[in-house]
C-alpha cells in the first residue's frame, strides 16, 4: 500500500495565512510516500514545509506561484497507476469535465489531478479519474463559493486506489472515501 | 616560578603543621587517658599553636583547622568528666587562660566554655558574651575567622532560645540574637580586612580566597533565620536593621554582595514582604560596584514564586504595596548609580516586570508603568547600540505578549509604542516579526481599525524604510520572509461588521501604500483578496437600505480596488497587477456591476497589450483572461463581443503557433456556453475563426 497526499491551492501568503492547525497536525513526516501538489502555494517556505513530510514532491505550476520554473504538467507512475498533474488554469472553461477528460486523454494517464476550482471532486469516466483536492487552506476562489479546507489522499494498492477525502467543515474533520478499480494492469508494450 | 614555589611551599608548610598536630596528639591523647589535666593542658596548646600560622591560604589553613578540631572534641569529652581530672568547671575556666599565647589560650577556653554552658552553672548569656568578647584579642583575619568561626560552632545548641534548656531568667532569645550578632559583626570585619593584609596580591587570588571564607560569615545568618525564637517582630527591630548597619559600613563590595544574597535566600519570603522598605533602603546605599541588579532580580523572582506558592499571598503583597516599593527602589538605584550602564537598568526594570506579570497580572496600569519608567531611562540616553541591551529591551517587550497571548492587551499599553520607538532599526524589524509570530501562534484576531493601526505602526519597521536604513542592505531572503510574514498577518485582521471591516482595509492600505516598490508585490495581494472577501459579505446581505449613508458597499470597495492595484505599476508587476484585475472583473460580475467589470478588463487588457512581454507569461495570461471572459454573465452583447474579438485576436498572434492554436482554440468557448442562454453562435464562431486563422 503506497500512500500518496495530493493538495493545492493554499495561496499562502496571499490568500491564507498557513493550513488550518488540524491539518498540520495530521500531515506527519514518515508516514506519506509521494506528494501531488497541483500549485498555487504560493511562496518557498511551502514549498520547504511539503518536502518535511515527504521528500518526494511533485508539483505543477499555478498562476500565482513564486516559482515560475515548475512545470505545466507532469506525470509519474506509482505501481499500477499512471498519474497526471496539471493545475487547471490552462484549461478552459475551468472546471469543466469534458476539457479535463481531453487533458487526461492527452497526457494518457489513469488519474489526473487538477486543482485551480478551490472544490473537492472525484469523477469517474472512461477513460480514468480526475481528482481535485479542493483548496487545503480554504483560500476565496472566484469561482467557488463558501470554500472548506481539504486534502486528498490516496492508497495505490494493486489495481485499486481508496482516494480519501478530508475536509474541515465547521472545526471539524469530515472524511470520506471513494473506491476505484483499475479494470487491466498497465501493458508493458504499445497498442 | 613563583608561584608554583608557593605551592609548593605551602603543600610543605601544611604537611609540617599536619605532621606537628599529629605529634602533639600522641602525647595529649596519652595525657588523657591517663588522666592528666597538666598535661593535658600543655599538649594541647602546643598542638593549637599550629594554627597560629600565617603562611597558609585559606583552603590550606582549613585542613589544618579541621585536624585540631577533632582533637578539641575529645578534649571536651575529657574536659566534661570533672570526676576524671578533678577540677571544677570554674575552676577549668580559669586555668586555661595560663596558656601562653593567646590563640590557643581562646581556643581553650571555647572548649570549655561549652562544657561551662553545658554544666549550667552559669547563666548561658554571660559565657558567651565573654567568650565573643575575648576572640576580640585575635585580630589576625584568617586566624580571627576560624577561631570565630569555632566560637559559634560550640555555641550553636547552647543559644537561649525559647524552649531550649538554656531559657532561664535574664536569659533571653534577645540574648542569643545579641550574641550571634555580635560575632558575625566581628567576622565580616575581619573578613573585610582580608584584602588589606600581607604582601601584595594578584586581585584575583585575593577574591578567590576571600570567596572561599565567605560562608563562615554567612553561617551566622543562617543561624540567626533557626533561632526559633526569632520572629518577624525581633527580626524588623533588631535582626535586620543591625545586620544591615554592618554590610552598608563595611564598604566592601564582595562582602555587601554576598550578604545581601545571603539574607534574601536564608529569611523567609514573607518576613522579606514585611520588611520591604528596609531591605530596599540599603541598596542604594552600597557600593557602585556591587551587581545590585542580580540581587535585586532574585529578591523579586523569590517574592514571584512566594505568590505563586498560595493564592492567601495576594493581599499581602497588596497590603505593603510591594510593587511600588521596588518600583521606587529600582528608580533610586538607578539615579544613584550614574556609572551604570543602559543594559543594567533595563535588566532591572525586566526583573520588575516579570515581578507585576506574575504577581499582579490583572495590573495592566503596573505593567505599562514600568514601561514608561524604561522610557524615560531610554530618552536619557543615546541611541542603544549596545547588543546586550538591545536584547533586554527586546525581552521587556515580549513578556507581555507571552503571559496574556493576545496582541489586543499589549496594544493597550500606552508606553510600549514608545519603547519600541528607541530601537534601532534593525532591532525594531525583529521585535516587529515577535509580534507578528505571536499573533499567528495564538490565532489572535486584530478586530478595529484602531487597533490596526496601533499595530502595524509598531511595526513600521517591516512596512516601510525608517529613516536611515536601505531596504538594499537586507538579505534577500530575510526581506521576503519579513514581507510574506505581513502578508499573512493581513488575514488577521478582521471584523463580522463590513463597516469596520472596510476600515480596517483602509487603514491597512494607508500603511502599506508607503512601503515602496519593493514591498507592494507582497502586500497588496492579502488585502486585494480581503477586500474581496467583503465584497462577497456584502453581496449575502440585504440590497442596500434605500435612503441610508451606506459607505460599505461593493462599488466603493470596487474602486478602492483599482486605486490599490494601481499602486503595483510603480513596481512595475504587470503579470500580478493583471491577475487581480482579473479577479476583481470575476467579483464585479457576481455583484451584477457590468461597467465595473468591464472597467476591470480594460486594464487587464491594457497591461496584456503593453507590459507583458515574455512569450510564455503572455500564454499564461491570455489564457486567464480567456478563462475568465468565459465565465461571465453580466456582460451585454456588444461588451462581450468587443472583448471576446480582442481576446481571440491576441490568441492568434501568440509567438509559437502551438500555442496560437490552443488559445484560438479556448476562445472557442466564449461563443458557446452551455449554461446560458442566447450565447452559442457558431456562425460568428466560425467567422472570427477564420479571419484570424489564415
Amino acid at each position: 500500500m503506497v500512500l500518496v497526499l495530493a493538495l493545492g491551492d493554499l495561496h499562502i501568503p496571499h490568500r491564507a495565512p498557513d493550513l488550518p492547525a488540524k491539518f498540520k497536525s495530521m500531515l506527519v513526516p514518515g508516514k506519506i510516500q509521494h506528494i501531488i501538489c497541483t500549485g498555487n502555494l504560493c511562496i518557498k517556505e511551502v514549498h520547504d514545509y511539503l518536502k518535511t513530510i515527504c521528500p518526494d514532491l511533485h508539483i505543477t505550476r499555478g498562476e500565482y506561484d513564486e516559482e515560475t520554473r515548475y512545470p505545466e504538467t507532469k506525470t509519474l507512475t506509482i505501481g499500477q497507476f499512471k498519474l497526471g498533474i496539471c493545475h487547471g488554469h490552462q484549461v478552459i472553461p475551468w472546471g469543466d469535465l469534458d476539457s479535463l477528460a481531453m487533458l487526461q486523454r492527452q497526457l494518457d494517464v489513469d488519474i489526473l489531478v487538477t486543482g485551480h476550482t478551490h472544490q473537492f471532486t472525484a469523477y469517474k469516466h472512461e477513460a480514468g479519474v480526475v481528482i481535485n483536492p479542493g483548496s487545503a487552506t480554504g483560500a476565496y476562489s472566484s469561482i467557488t463559493y463558501d470554500v472548506n479546507p481539504s486534502f486528498v489522499l490516496m492508497d495505490i494498492d494493486g489495481l485499486r486506489v481508496v482516494v480519501y477525502v478530508y475536509e474541515l467543515i465547521d472545526g471539524e474533520v469530515k472524511v470520506d472515501k471513494i473506491d476505484f478499480k483499475k479494470t487491466t494492469a498497465s501493458a508493458n508494450s504499445a497498442h | 616560578m613563583m608561584i608554583a614555589d608557593g605551592i609548593e611551599d605551602e603543600e610543605k608548610w601544611l604537611a609540617e603543621g599536619i605532621a606537628g598536630i599529629q605529634h602533639n596528639a600522641f602525647y595529649l591523647h596519652r595525657a588523657v587517658d591517663s588522666n592528666n589535666l597538666r598535661e593535658a593542658l600543655k599538649y594541647s596548646a602546643q598542638l593549637l599553636s599550629e594554627l597560629r600560622t600565617s603562611r597558609l591560604s585559606p583552603h590550606k589553613y582549613y585542613e589544618l583547622y579541621m585536624r585540631a578540631f577533632d582533637e578539641l572534641r575529645r578534649l571536651e569529652m575529657f574536659f566534661k568528666d570533672e570526676e576524671r581530672h578533678g577540677c571544677s568547671v570554674l575552676d577549668l575556666y580559669e586555668l586555661v587562660q595560663h596558656a601562653g599565647n593567646v590563640l590557643p589560650r581562646l581556643y581553650l577556653l571555647c572548649t570549655v566554655g561549652s562544657v561551662y554552658i553545658k554544666s549550667k552553672e552559669a547563666p548561658a548569656k554571660d559565657v558567651l558574651k565573654d567568650l565573643v568578647e575575648m576572640c576580640r584579642s585575635v585580630q589576625h583575619p584568617i586566624r580571627g575567622l576560624f577561631l570565630r568561626s569555632y566560637l559559634a560552632q560550640i555555641s550553636r545548641d547552647k543559644l537561649p532560645d525559647i524552649g531550649s534548656e538554656y531559657e532561664g531568667d535574664g536569659d533571653t532569645v534577645m540574648d542569643a540574637v545579641d550574641f550571634v550578632l555580635q560575632n558575625f559583626t566581628e567576622m565580616n570585619k575581619l573578613w573585610v580586612r582580608m584584602q588589606h593584609q600581607g604582601p601584595i596580591r594578584v586581585k584575583e587570588k585575593l577574591d578567590k580566597e576571600r570567596s572561599e571564607l565567605r560562608d563562615l560569615v554567612g553561617k551566622n545568618l543562617h543561624v540567626l533565620s533557626q533561632i526559633e525564637g526569632v520572629d518577624l517582630e525581633i527580626y524588623k527591630d533588631t535582626v535586620l536593621p543591625r545586620v544591615l548597619e554592618q554590610v552598608v559600613n563595611c564598604k566592601d563590595e564582595l562582602a555587601q554582595h554576598y550578604l545581601m544574597d545571603c539574607i534574601i535566600q536564608v529569611f523567609p519570603d514573607e518576613y522579606h514582604l514585611q520588611t520591604l522598605e528596609t531591605l530596599l533602603g540599603a541598596f542604594p546605599q552600597l557600593q557602585p560596584a556591587v551587581d545590585i541588579k542580580t540581587v535585586l532580580s532574585q529578591l523579586m523572582d523569590r517574592l514571584s514564586n512566594y505568590a505563586a506558592s498560595s493564592a492567601e499571598v495576594l493581599p499581602e503583597f497588596l497590603q505593603v504595596e510591594a510593587f511600588a516599593k521596588l518600583s521606587n527602589a529600582i528608580g533610586k538605584v538607578i539615579e544613584a548609580q550614574v556609572e551604570m550602564p543602559v543594559v543594567g537598568a533595563i535588566s532591572l526594570y525586566v526583573s520588575l516586570l516579570t515581578f507585576a506579570l506574575r504577581v499582579h497580572s490583572d495590573r495592566l496600569d503596573y505593567v505599562d508603568q514600568v514601561l514608561g519608567a524604561c522610557v524615560k531611562k531610554l530618552s536619557g540616553s543615546p541611541k542603544l547600540e549596545d547588543n546586550k541591551a538591545t536584547k533586554q529591551v527586546v525581552a521587556l517587550l515580549t513578556a507581555p505578549l507571552e503571559k496574556y497571548n493576545d496582541i489586543d492587551t499589549a496594544l493597550t499599553l500606552s508606553n510600549y509604542p514608545h519603547v519600541m520607538d528607541h530601537l534601532d532599526a534593525g532591532t525594531n524589524k525583529i521585535m516587529a516579526m515577535v509580534l507578528i509570530q505571536s499573533i499567528m501562534k495564538y490565532n489572535t484576531c486584530v478586530s478595529t481599525a484602531e487597533k490596526v493601526d496601533v499595530l502595524f505602526e509598531l511595526i513600521k519597521g517591516l512596512i516601510k524604510d525608517i529613516d536611515g536604513t536601505l531596504a538594499d542592505e537586507l538579505d534577500e531572503e530575510d526581506f521576503k520572509e519579513e514581507q510574506n510574514s505581513v502578508a499573512r498577518l493581513v488575514h488577521m485582521l478582521y471584523n463580522d461588521d463590513p463597516e469596520e471591516m472596510l476600515q480596517i482595509i483602509c487603514t491597512v492600505r494607508k500603511h502599506i501604500m508607503a512601503g515602496g516598490p519593493k514591498r507592494l508585490p507582497f502586500t497588496v495581494p492579502p488585502l486585494v483578496f480581503s477586500a474581496l472577501k467583503l465584497v462577497r459579505r456584502l453581496q449575502g446581505l440585504d440590497g442596500e437600505v434605500a435612503g441610508e449613508e451606506v459607505p460599505a458597499t461593493p462599488r466603493k470597495i470596487f474602486q478602492l480596488l483599482n486605486q490599490i492595484i494601481e499602486a503595483l505599476s510603480n513596481v512595475p508587476s504587470p503579470e500580478l497587477a493583471l491577475r487581480l484585475y482579473l479577479q476583481c472583473a470575476e467579483a464585479a460580475n457576481d455583484c451584477d456591476l457590468e461597467p465595473v467589470a468591464y472597467e476591470f478588463f480594460t486594464q487587464a487588457f491594457v497591461l496584456y497589450e503593453e507590459e507583458v512581454a515574455d512569450s510564455k507569461a503572455q500564454v499564461t495570461s491570455i489564457h486567464l483572461i480567456i478563462g475568465t471572459l468565459q465565465r461571465m454573465n453580466a456582460f451585454g452583447v456588444e461588451n462581450r463581443d468587443t472583448l471576446t474579438h480582442k481576446a481571440t485576436g491576441y490568441s492568434a498572434k501568440l509567438l509559437k503557433k502551438p500555442d496560437q492554436c490552443r488559445a484560438v482554440y479556448a476562445c472557442s468557448h466564449l461563443f458557446w456556453v452551455d449554461d446560458q442562454d442566447g450565447i452559442k453562435d457558431g456562425e460568428r464562431f466560425k467567422l472570427i475563426f477564420r479571419h484570424n486563422w489564415t
